[in-house]
């Protein structure tokens, strides 16, 4: 079976000036909500504590609030969690147990009172501080740039810089472009959220991989072609391979994020907008970035 | 080449026995008694998330430590100089770990040389000033001084902590130090978190003072107490009502004895008017002690304080030889209990508190272990149906190749004694999407090949050769980014880092030289002449 046929040649380079106006709205547009809406913050980067409560009787959340009391008001969150009918919610509040064990009592013995103590499970109970979180938040920053700029070093030493140049462009595409969805998408940007981002990093600079062992091997066979051509031609014979490859990992991210449960749908969803991402970086992005380096070095020499 | 192919497959099937070895003892329990004495028992385990458990990272407040330090330093300053003949010497802190020493004009040249000699470990945080004639030192801890400081208070901490834990009884816990200042505790398996932290957390500082029944208890409440003395409230037991007054108390600020000597505690039953108390035991310098303090103030009342709070203070009647000491509050039996191995262990030398909390309670982690069968067993079957469908025999190949990736992937975790953790099982799914990308690889370049005119052999060599770098260079950086999430990552994000990196080592293994040896072995035997692809 083939998806692709052999000798397909589409011109992807033609569309490259409307695919990167596209591309460069969409990342500005990343930001905008970055710095205006701003990420939601799990537990784990603003500190403050979450609890995963299950009950063996449908409830509402109303209900819930109620029986929280005290702790119920105020920046207090409750929502659905789990499948459907599975009467397990989620509590989110800002504070922390600072003193000892205070509030996992507290919250047994709210719910307890109204719903009995055998009516209702506390799953899981998580708290961070308020330094450990912004401790964190920093270091997961840092270890999606540095991962980033690796990536471009090992191009550049492995192939070309101007290569390494276009696999960085491509690799912050696709960090903000998932971003962007987990923003959209209201998902909470927690430690599996950082696992997610280095991983769409690591694998989405694959495809990128693939096409500059190409250009290369390409550039070696024909001398006397543009390099726009050549990049052109290796994108369409390398399509097939970049198409499936990705496509077996999503797949199994498609499997991990419908039957995976709560706790990992959202980091399988960042790997799946990521790796998508990653295959248009690739032939959008990444290669427009080298021709314009190509270009501009090319003008300067005249 | 046949001698090749016939190596090459002997050592991939010593691996596969190796690894199906490897991978027994986490599947089979128990283990028969004749395996463990020669084979491998160590199994992949589960990690908190996923038994359930209580993960807790403790900070210890050393600067505490280093406060009650210079503390003690300052009345050690203050008896040195008094005992070498330095008079008009007086000492403060002035904040922080600033000791301000005063010192009379005559006696400047002798208290430089006894600093000298005798608090080597002191050294000017800015120059002597001269005011009114006195000349005032500014002294601080030097570096190392203040390094080992924060290091035995780490130290010691952690110490007492495993101490405390290993009393209370959770079994295979793990308790180590976590950067400079924070302690990481992980208690699998835990029923009763609350109770744990309690006990954990506890400074459990144990003080006799006695009691200055001539100052007035109102009037150190408003104005302060007088010097030398403090004002310290009653514990409030939880058989107390809720708001009970809390009885204040005016003490000798000197502490006679504290809990250092305190060999054994022992909880006794409650009595006919009283909750239940704890009897300490003092070891032989201890009981000393006590006797002596007890001789000296009979008739007047001892406190005994624990952080801070005084649990009671008899009236001494006669002096108490045996070494024998108990503390009364009220107490419930499990309060008792629990305040008896704080006392044994000792008191920890710097306030703790908790900077992160993870428990998950034993019903989700088994649910999160179904969850993530079932997509494992899903996506993997989605992948290995496509790669039939598209590659056909080349296909089927891969197949088993992925199967194989699978059973070492499992066993090196076994053989590693590594954690699994949902995060983990996440990385095993995905590894499973992404094994499969080395003969993707492989496959297009032999199709290429054909296309090209080669025949069936001839494609297989030049498609693994031309499809190599491209292998080694997707696979290297993946595995990077790997390496980058294990050194930023906290527990269950480093099981899937390590599930990630390890799997693309065998992935590689598997994918490439695996296959290889399948399609060498087809080409000697002369069967190379169609290619299912």
């Amino acid at each position: 079976m083939e998806l692709i046929k052999p000798g397909i040649k589409i011109p992807f380079t033609r569309y490259r000036f409307i695919a990167v106006a596209i591309s460069s709205v969409i990342n500005l547009m990343v930001l905008v909500l970055l710095f205006t809406k701003g990420p939601l913050l799990g537990v784990d980067f603003a500190g403050g504590t979450v609890a995963q409560l299950k009950f063996t009787k449908p409830v509402t959340i109303p209900e819930v609030r109620n029986a929280l009391g005290e702790l119920g008001a105020g920046d207090t969150v409750i929502q659905d969690f789990g499948q459907q009918g599975s009467n397990e919610f989620l509590v989110r509040m800002q504070r922390t147990s600072v003193q000892l064990g205070e509030l996992g009592e507290q919250i047994k013995a709210g719910l307890t009172r109204q719903f009995g103590s055998g009516g209702f499970e506390v799953r899981r109970i998580e708290s961070v501080g308020p330094k450990v979180g912004s401790e964190l938040r920093q270091k997961g920053a840092w270890s999606v740039i540095a991962a980033t700029v690796m990536m471009g070093i090992y191009i550049w030493l492995r192939f070309e810089l101007r290569f390494g140049l276009g696999a960085v462009v491509a690799l912050i595409h696709d960090v903000l472009v998932t971003i962007g969805a987990l923003i959209i998408a209201n998902y909470e940007f927690d430690l599996t959220i950082v696992a997610a981002l280095l991983t769409v990093v690591g694998y989405s600079v694959n495809d990128t991989v693939i096409v500059c062992d190409r250009v290369r091997e390409n550039m070696r066979k024909v001398k006397r072609e543009s390099l726009e051509n050549i990049i052109n031609t290796s994108i369409n014979e390398t399509l097939s391979r970049t198409i499936i490859t990705t496509g077996t990992a999503i797949l199994v991210l498609l499997a991990l994020f419908m039957l995976g449960g709560g706790v990992i749908r959202p980091f399988a969803f960042a790997l799946l907008v990521g790796f998508f991402s990653g295959v248009y970086s690739t032939i959008f992005i990444a290669s427009p970035v080298v021709l314009m380096w190509e270009k501009r070095a090319a003008a300067k020499k005249s | 080449m046949r001698q090749s192919v016939l190596t090459r497959a002997s050592l991939f099937a010593i691996a596969i026995l190796a690894a199906i070895i490897y991978l027994v003892p986490t599947f089979v329990h128990p283990l028969p008694s004749w395996w463990t004495s020669f084979l491998p028992a160590d199994r992949i385990n589960l990690g908190l998330d996923l038994q359930g458990g209580s993960h807790l990272v403790l900070g210890v407040k050393v600067d505490k430590a280093i406060e009650n330090n210079i503390e003690r330093i300052k009345g050690e300053l203050t008896n040195v100089m008094r005992e070498k003949g330095a008079s008009g010497v007086s000492v403060e802190r002035v904040e922080g770990n600033l000791l301000q020493v005063r010192v009379a004009a005559a006696s400047v040249e002798r208290v430089r040389g006894i600093l000298k000699s005798d608090f080597a470990y002191l050294v000017e945080a800015k120059t002597p000033q001269t005011v009114s004639g006195n000349t005032d030192f500014y002294l601080t801890l030097n570096k190392e001084e203040l390094r080992s400081l924060r290091d035995y208070a780490v130290d010691q901490s952690l110490e007492t902590i495993r101490n405390r834990i290993d009393q209370f009884g959770v079994s295979e816990p793990i308790i180590q130090r976590e950067g400079q200042e924070n302690i990481l505790i992980q208690l699998p398996g835990i029923q009763d978190p609350e109770r744990a932290k309690e006990i954990i957390g506890k400074t459990a500082l144990l003080e006799f003072k006695l009691v200055d029944d001539t100052a007035n208890v109102e009037d150190a409440i408003k104005n302060g107490p007088p010097p030398g003395r403090q004002l310290v409230y009653g514990h409030v037991g939880r058989g107390d009502s809720v708001g009970a007054e809390k009885q204040a108390y005016v003490l000798e600020s000197r502490a006679l004895m504290t809990g250092e000597y305190v060999q054994d505690a022992r909880v006794r039953p409650a009595q006919q008017l009283q909750g239940a108390s704890v009897e300490l035991i003092l070891n032989g310098p201890g009981a000393r002690l006590f006797e002596q303090i007890t001789a000296a103030n009979v008739k007047r009342r001892l406190a005994i304080v624990l952080d801070n709070r005084v649990y009671s203070a008899p009236v001494i009647q006669e002096r108490i030889g045996g070494g024998r000491a108990s503390i009364t509050g009220n107490f419930s039996i499990q309060e008792a209990r629990d305040l008896s191995i704080v006392l044994r262990a000792g008191a920890l030398p710097a306030p703790v508190e908790i900077l992160e909390e993870r428990t998950v309670g034993p019903s989700l982690g088994s649910d999160s272990i179904r969850q993530g069968v079932i997509s494992f067993v899903v996506g993997a079957s989605l992948v290995i149906i496509f790669m039939l469908v598209y590659y056909r025999g080349a296909g089927l190949l891969a197949d088993v190749a992925l199967m194989f990736h699978i059973l070492f992937l499992l066993a090196i975790l076994a053989a590693f004694k590594a954690v699994l953790t949902m995060p983990g099982i996440a990385g095993i799914v995905l590894i499973a999407g992404m094994a499969v990308d080395a003969n993707v690889l492989i496959n297009e370049r032999i199709r290429e090949e054909l296309h090209a005119g080669r025949t069936p052999r001839s494609a297989v060599e030049a498609g693994f050769q031309h499809a190599m770098p491209a292998i080694i260079d997707t696979n290297v950086t993946t595995f990077l980014s790997g390496v980058i999430l294990f050194q930023f990552g906290t527990g269950p994000i480093k099981g899937f880092a390590v599930t990630l990196c390890i799997g693309i080592l065998t992935t590689v293994i598997t994918a490439v030289y695996m296959t290889r040896v399948y399609y060498d072995y087809r080409a000697v035997a002369g069967k190379l002449k169609h290619i299912s692809i």
